[in-house]
C-alpha cells in the first residue's frame, strides 16, 4: 500500500492505495465516485474519462499514483451547490443522453474543451470527441449541447461582467 | 503474478536512473503508460516497481539548440502537435503525432514511449524515421546518442531497456538547404484506429530546386519502418516535377510489400496506397522546395 496525496474535486485527498490499481479504480471503489464509468478498460471507449489539472485523460489507464500531487476532476465535481454546471444543463436541453453510460466522459471532455476555449468550431467539438464511443448514437445530440453549453457560459460571464 | 508494489516519481534523471539500477530487474520506467497499463493488465510485463517520468522537468521541453530542434522525452503527443516549433519546421512530426490514438491518449502518451514501444505503423515514429531522428538514451554508466531508425528490432521490441535505461532527448536537425517533410494517412475512420498505411517523407534541395536528399517511408510494410531505398535514389539529382514524383511513387508501390492482413486490408490493396500515399506526400513535402 502507497500513500496518495491529491485533490479530488476541489477536496484534499490523503488515502492509502494499492499501487498496482488504476485511477478509475480508486475513483470508483476507494472513494465511492462511480459517476465515472468504467467501459472497455483499454482505453477506446472513453466512459472512464476524468480531468487531471484539467486536461481529459482514460482514468482506465493511468496509474492511480500518477494523480500524486494533481487536481483531479470527475463528473461528481461539476456540481456546484445543487446546480448543475452548464455543460450538464446544455446536455439535459438538447436530450443528449439515452442509456446515460458513456455521458459522463462525454461532458468530462466538453469541460476540458470549453475550459480552454469557451467557443471551440464544430471542427474542435468532433476532434475532441473522437475518443468516445456512444453506442446509442447521439453523437449530433452532443454537438448541440456543446454549442448551447458554449452559448450559456459566454452569456453568464457577459452578465457577471456587468454586476 | 506480480503486481506493482511501488510507484516512484523521481526528482532528476539522475535519481530515476538510481531507482532503475536499485530495483535492477524489478523497475521499470513509466510516463504516459497508455500502453504500459494494457501490457500488464494482460500479464506481458510485471514490474514491482515504476519509476514515473512524466513530470520531470528536465524532460519536458521543446527547444532550439543550435541547428537542431530538441524535444524532451517527456512531451506528450498532443503537446508536440500542438507546438509551434514543430508546426514549423517539421510539419510531418506534427500531422504524426496529431493522428495517434485520441485526444485523451495523447494528452498523456509520450512520443519517446511510442518509440520504445516499437510498433512499426506507429503515427509518430514513421515521420520521426523520415526526419532521420536521433535521440540520447540515459543509463547508469553514461549516455549515449543514438538514431531513431535503429531502434526498432522487431515489432513490439525495441533496443531500448526501460528496465535500466531513459530515453531523455530528442533531436532533429534542421537543415540549412531548402527541405520539406509531409506526413499521410490512411485508416477506416480517423480517431482510434491503426493505419492501413502511413507513409512520412523528407526532402532536401540546393539552391537551384535539385532534391539533394530523400527519405521515404511507409508502413506497416516491414518490421519496422519502411524505407523506400530505391525511391530515394530515384528522387535524388532530379527536379521535383509531377512526373517525377508519379515515377518515385510508382516506384515506391513496387518495392514496398505489404502482406495480406484481415485487419488492415490486402497486400495488393496496400500496395497500391503506398503508391498513392507516397505521390501525396512527395507533392505536399515540395512546395517548400521551390
Amino acid at each position: 500500500m502507497q500513500e496518495l496525496n491529491c485533490i479530488v474535486n476541489g477536496k484534499n485527498v490523503s488515502i492509502m492505495i494499492d499501487p498496482s490499481h488504476t485511477l478509475v479504480d480508486v475513483l470508483r471503489v476507494d472513494l465511492g465516485l462511480t459517476g465515472t464509468k468504467k467501459g472497455c478498460e483499454e482505453g477506446e471507449c472513453g466512459a472512464c474519462t476524468v480531468l487531471i489539472d484539467g486536461v481529459a485523460v482514460n482514468s482506465c489507464l493511468i496509474p492511480a499514483m500518477k494523480a500524486t500531487d494533481k487536481n483531479i476532476l470527475t463528473i461528481e465535481g461539476l456540481i456546484n451547490d445543487d446546480e448543475l454546471d452548464p455543460i450538464q444543463e446544455a446536455f439535459v436541453e438538447a436530450g443528449a443522453i439515452q442509456c446515460g453510460f458513456c455521458t459522463p466522459g462525454v461532458v468530462m471532455s466538453a469541460k476540458a474543451m470549453l475550459m480552454r476555449d469557451e467557443s471551440p468550431s464544430e471542427e474542435d467539438v468532433k476532434e475532441e470527441l473522437s475518443g468516445h464511443f456512444c453506442r446509442c448514437t447521439g453523437y449530433v445530440q452532443f454537438y448541440d449541447a456543446i454549442r448551447i453549453a458554449s452559448e450559456k457560459i459566454k452569456s453568464r460571464k457577459a452578465a457577471a461582467s456587468k454586476k | 503474478m506480480k503486481k506493482v508494489e511501488k510507484y516512484l516519481f523521481p526528482k532528476c534523471i539522475e535519481e530515476c536512473i538510481k531507482m532503475l539500477y536499485e530495483n535492477k530487474g524489478e523497475a521499470r520506467l513509466v510516463s504516459g503508460s497508455t500502453d504500459l497499463s494494457l501490457w500488464i493488465k494482460d500479464e506481458k510485463v510485471s514490474p514491482a516497481v515504476l519509476v514515473d517520468v512524466s513530470d520531470l522537468k528536465e524532460m519536458r521541453f521543446v527547444e532550439l539548440v543550435g541547428d537542431k530542434l530538441v524535444i524532451g522525452a517527456s512531451m506528450t503527443h498532443a503537446e508536440i502537435a500542438s507546438n509551434e516549433k514543430v508546426k514549423k519546421y517539421f510539419p510531418a512530426l506534427s500531422d504524426g503525432c496529431r493522428n495517434v490514438g485520441s485526444p485523451q491518449i495523447r494528452n498523456v502518451a509520450t512520443l519517446a514511449g511510442n518509440i520504445v514501444s516499437a510498433q512499426p505503423a506507429a503515427d509518430s515514429v514513421v515521420p520521426m524515421t523520415a526526419l532521420d531522428a536521433s535521440c540520447e538514451i540515459v543509463d547508469e554508466k553514461g549516455s549515449r546518442i543514438q538514431k531513431i531508425r535503429e531502434l526498432p528490432k522487431k515489432v513490439g521490441v525495441s533496443t531500448i531497456d526501460p528496465t535500466k535505461e531513459v530515453m531523455t532527448k530528442i533531436f532533429i536537425e534542421i537543415p540549412k538547404c531548402k527541405y520539406g517533410t509531409a506526413f499521410k494517412r490512411i485508416s477506416p475512420r480517423e480517431a482510434m484506429s491503426l493505419p492501413v498505411v502511413n507513409v512520412a517523407v523528407m526532402l532536401m534541395a540546393d539552391a537551384s530546386g535539385v532534391i539533394t536528399e530523400a527519405r521515404v517511408v511507409a508502413s506497416p510494410v516491414d518490421i519496422v519502418p519502411f524505407r523506400a531505398k530505391k525511391t530515394e535514389e530515384y528522387l535524388i539529382g532530379k527536379k521535383p516535377t509531377e512526373d517525377v514524383f508519379e515515377e518515385a511513387s510508382k516506384l515506391a508501390g513496387e518495392e514496398a510489400s505489404p502482406r495480406d492482413s484481415l485487419q488492415r486490408g490486402s497486400g495488393a490493396y496496400r500496395k497500391n496506397l503506398v503508391k498513392d500515399l507516397v505521390g501525396q506526400a512527395l507533392k505536399q513535402a515540395s512546395l517548400t522546395l521551390a
